[in-house]
């Protein structure tokens, strides 16, 4: 709390001293300097932005935090209740779940920027080399995009999954690989409309080539789309890896994701009589995904180029 | 006019757009945007380039700075033919010829600074780096009547009249021989009109630039035009010194433009032309003359055949079938 408490007062000095800097600044506010303070300006966005922090700090962290293995197996010490050594109990191997839930955060996180990664990669290249060059490239992606989205994503996600077999690398390519068009649409719109302003006219009359056109010109402007989707993107692996896991497909036991910690809390008993076990990791699916999208929406505010200050 | 030499020759250009349709994207017609444009252009002069919305001019002088892909026609440039050239070829010329935009909203990048705007041209062709970059930015903004220290700032922190001085120190930056002005002017308040024309003025001066000036008004074009051209659905009508067309308008499209120019005295009364109709549309063009469906003074010749254009003595070029005679009996 006291870290939590900390955090939002550096941000929030941030934020005042950027919004009090007087115009006479001989240097000039970026862009970007804008969207941050106005996105700071934003009390629930700065909360949101704290529980992510904090969620990334536990994972690097973990074995700080916990003294726990997460994976020593003591039957002897199963389903014990949350108590002052095993603050959120034990599972049925008699592991520590307060432990598993920390270094699942490692897992979840890194599914979530792994596959945001690929999708990201795939598909900003394919979205702007489609909305630049136009004719049959763009004809191409874009039926590519449409077979991509004809298919439902967990009916595609368990095939690909079943054919790879479950692992955490499974989930982060899978997700991946499934959730690119989507990007690769909105990148193709904002280059369409990109391409025909003049700035791009002037680099062309400059004698610069393609690619350093859509590097140095396009995709700076094009961030802000790209930037909203990747950190909604996140959340969506995040649930997409607590999905897989969850069915059997996803990361394996014993390396703990909260997926499948869900999963072994799957029984009539452990629903009835260990509430600890699938609470927590629950819990922490909902504030992480919630935490993300709060802060994407109010990312994507700030960036809103029709809203001034 | 006669010991003046030549930099950019324009023969015969044209721009025909295609208009493809259905699946495999079939040519199904052509846009006739420019349609047999051809002027000469004189080192050291400004000429205009007037018309209305969609009569090609902005098209003609995209097509000069190869930005436009379906020109068709030769550009010579220094008697170089330019359209002929392939990109490596080309990019010796893209230092000698520049473009200033209409839009100073649209035309500088939103994420760069000033500096780095200005200076993109002389990195890209490898003309200064680093220190020397910065001092030869800091030399463009002050030529253009900006601080140097504007180079820090971005283009969203400008008003419309700064933003367009940016532009026109991005034009400058590779010390370029021509510059088309694409209506360098239209997008802004009249008092700041008069500044960047000015501006323009003394640059081509100091810089001994040669402008292509587009413009759709005849008031901006006769403040800084030698030579003027009217061009009416991707012809040229009638081109000729800047002074004479003012006093002597022949082309019946000119004289109805010239009409429209306000008069500041309110006891004058000038009789407007009014033009009726519509221009046509550049797709399917009208048989004979492209100007006879709304010309107050067409015969029937004009319905058939289409104008050459013909000298009518001191370089005061006309295309139309009225002066056919006169020509013929001066000659």
């Amino acid at each position: 709390m006291l870290l939590l408490t900390h955090v939002l007062d550096t941000i929030r000095g941030f934020a005042i001293m950027n919004k009090s800097a007087p115009l006479k600044i001989s240097k000039g506010q970026s862009l970007w300097a804008i969207t941050l303070t106005r996105l700071f300006k934003n009390k629930l966005a700065i909360v949101a932005f704290s529980v992510i922090i904090l969620l990334i700090l536990m994972a690097i962290f973990a074995p700080v935090i916990t003294s726990f293995d997460p994976n020593r197996i003591n039957l002897s010490n199963k389903f014990q209740k949350p108590d002052d050594i095993h603050r959120l109990g034990t599972d049925d191997f008699g592991r520590d779940v307060l432990t598993r839930l920390i270094y699942g955060t490692r897992a979840s996180l890194l599914v979530g920027l792994a596959s945001t990664g690929i999708s990201v990669t795939i598909g900003v290249t394919l979205g702007a080399l489609s909305g630049y060059y136009g004719g049959w490239i763009d004809n191409l992606v874009m039926r590519l995009v449409d077979i991509f989205m004809c298919f439902p994503f967990f009916l595609m996600a368990i095939v690909l999954a079943s054919i790879l077999g479950p692992s955490i690398y499974t989930v982060m390519i899978v997700s991946g690989i499934l959730s690119w068009p989507s990007l690769a649409r909105m990148v193709r719109a904002e280059v369409l409309a990109l391409k025909k302003r003049e700035f791009i006219e002037a680099a062309r009359a400059l004698g610069l080539n393609v690619s350093s056109i859509i590097i140095s010109h396009i995709l700076p402007n094009v961030f802000s789309v790209i930037i909203v989707y990747a950190t909604l993107g996140i959340a969506g692996g995040i649930l997409g890896e607590a999905g897989l896991s969850y069915l059997g497909l996803g990361v394996k036991q014993p390396q703990p994701s909260w997926g499948n910690m869900l999963s072994a809390a799957q029984n009539m008993s452990s629903l009835m009589f260990y509430p600890w076990l699938w609470i927590p990791p629950g819990i922490m699916i909902f504030l992480t995904t919630l935490s993300i999208n709060i802060f994407g929406d109010a990312l994507r505010d700030a960036l809103d180029p029709k809203q001034k200050k | 006019m006669e010991n003046k030499d030549l930099l950019l020759q324009v023969k015969d250009l044209k721009v025909h757009f295609p208009i493809k349709e259905g699946l495999f994207s079939k040519v199904s017609a052509y846009v006739k945007a420019v349609d047999g444009v051809s002027f000469d252009l004189y080192r050291g002069e400004t000429l205009g380039l007037v018309g209305e919305s969609g009569c090609g001019k902005t098209t003609t002088g995209k097509s000069i700075l190869r930005l436009n892909p379906y020109a068709a026609g030769q550009v010579l440039f220094e008697g170089v033919d330019i359209l002929k050239l392939d990109k490596n070829q080309m990019r010796p010329y893209r230092r000698e010829m520049q473009l200033i935009f209409q839009d100073p909203y649209s035309s500088l990048n939103p994420r760069l600074t000033v500096g780095e705007i200005v200076g993109e041209p002389l990195e890209v062709h490898n003309i200064a780096t680093g220190q020397e970059k910065e001092a030869r930015v800091r030399r463009l903004l002050e030529a253009v009547g900006l601080s140097p220290y504007h180079g820090k700032r971005y283009p969203h922190e400008f008003s419309g009249g700064q933003r367009q001085r940016i532009g026109i120190a991005r034009a400058l930056a590779l010390n370029p021989k021509l510059i088309v002005c694409d209506e360098p002017v239209s997008a802004l308040d009249v008092s700041i009109q008069s500044q960047i024309l000015n501006l323009l003025k003394e640059l081509q001066e100091e810089f001994q630039l040669t402008y292509l000036f587009i413009a759709h008004g005849l008031a901006v074009v006769k403040h800084i035009s030698d030579r003027v051209g009217v061009m009416y659905l991707g012809r040229l009508v009638e081109i000729c010194d800047s002074q004479e067309l003012y006093k002597n308008p022949l082309h019946p499209y000119t004289q109805a433009l010239m009409s429209a120019i306000p008069n500041p005295d309110p006891t004058v009364k000038s009789e407007r032309i009014i033009l009726e109709g519509d221009v046509p549309s550049p797709i399917n063009p009208p048989a004979g003359c492209p100007f006879h469906t709304r010309c107050s003074q067409a015969f029937d010749l004009c319905y058939q055949q289409a104008p050459q254009m013909q000298d009518m003595g001191q370089g005061h070029q006309v295309s139309c079938h009225l002066y056919k005679q006169e020509s013929s009996n001066k000659n």
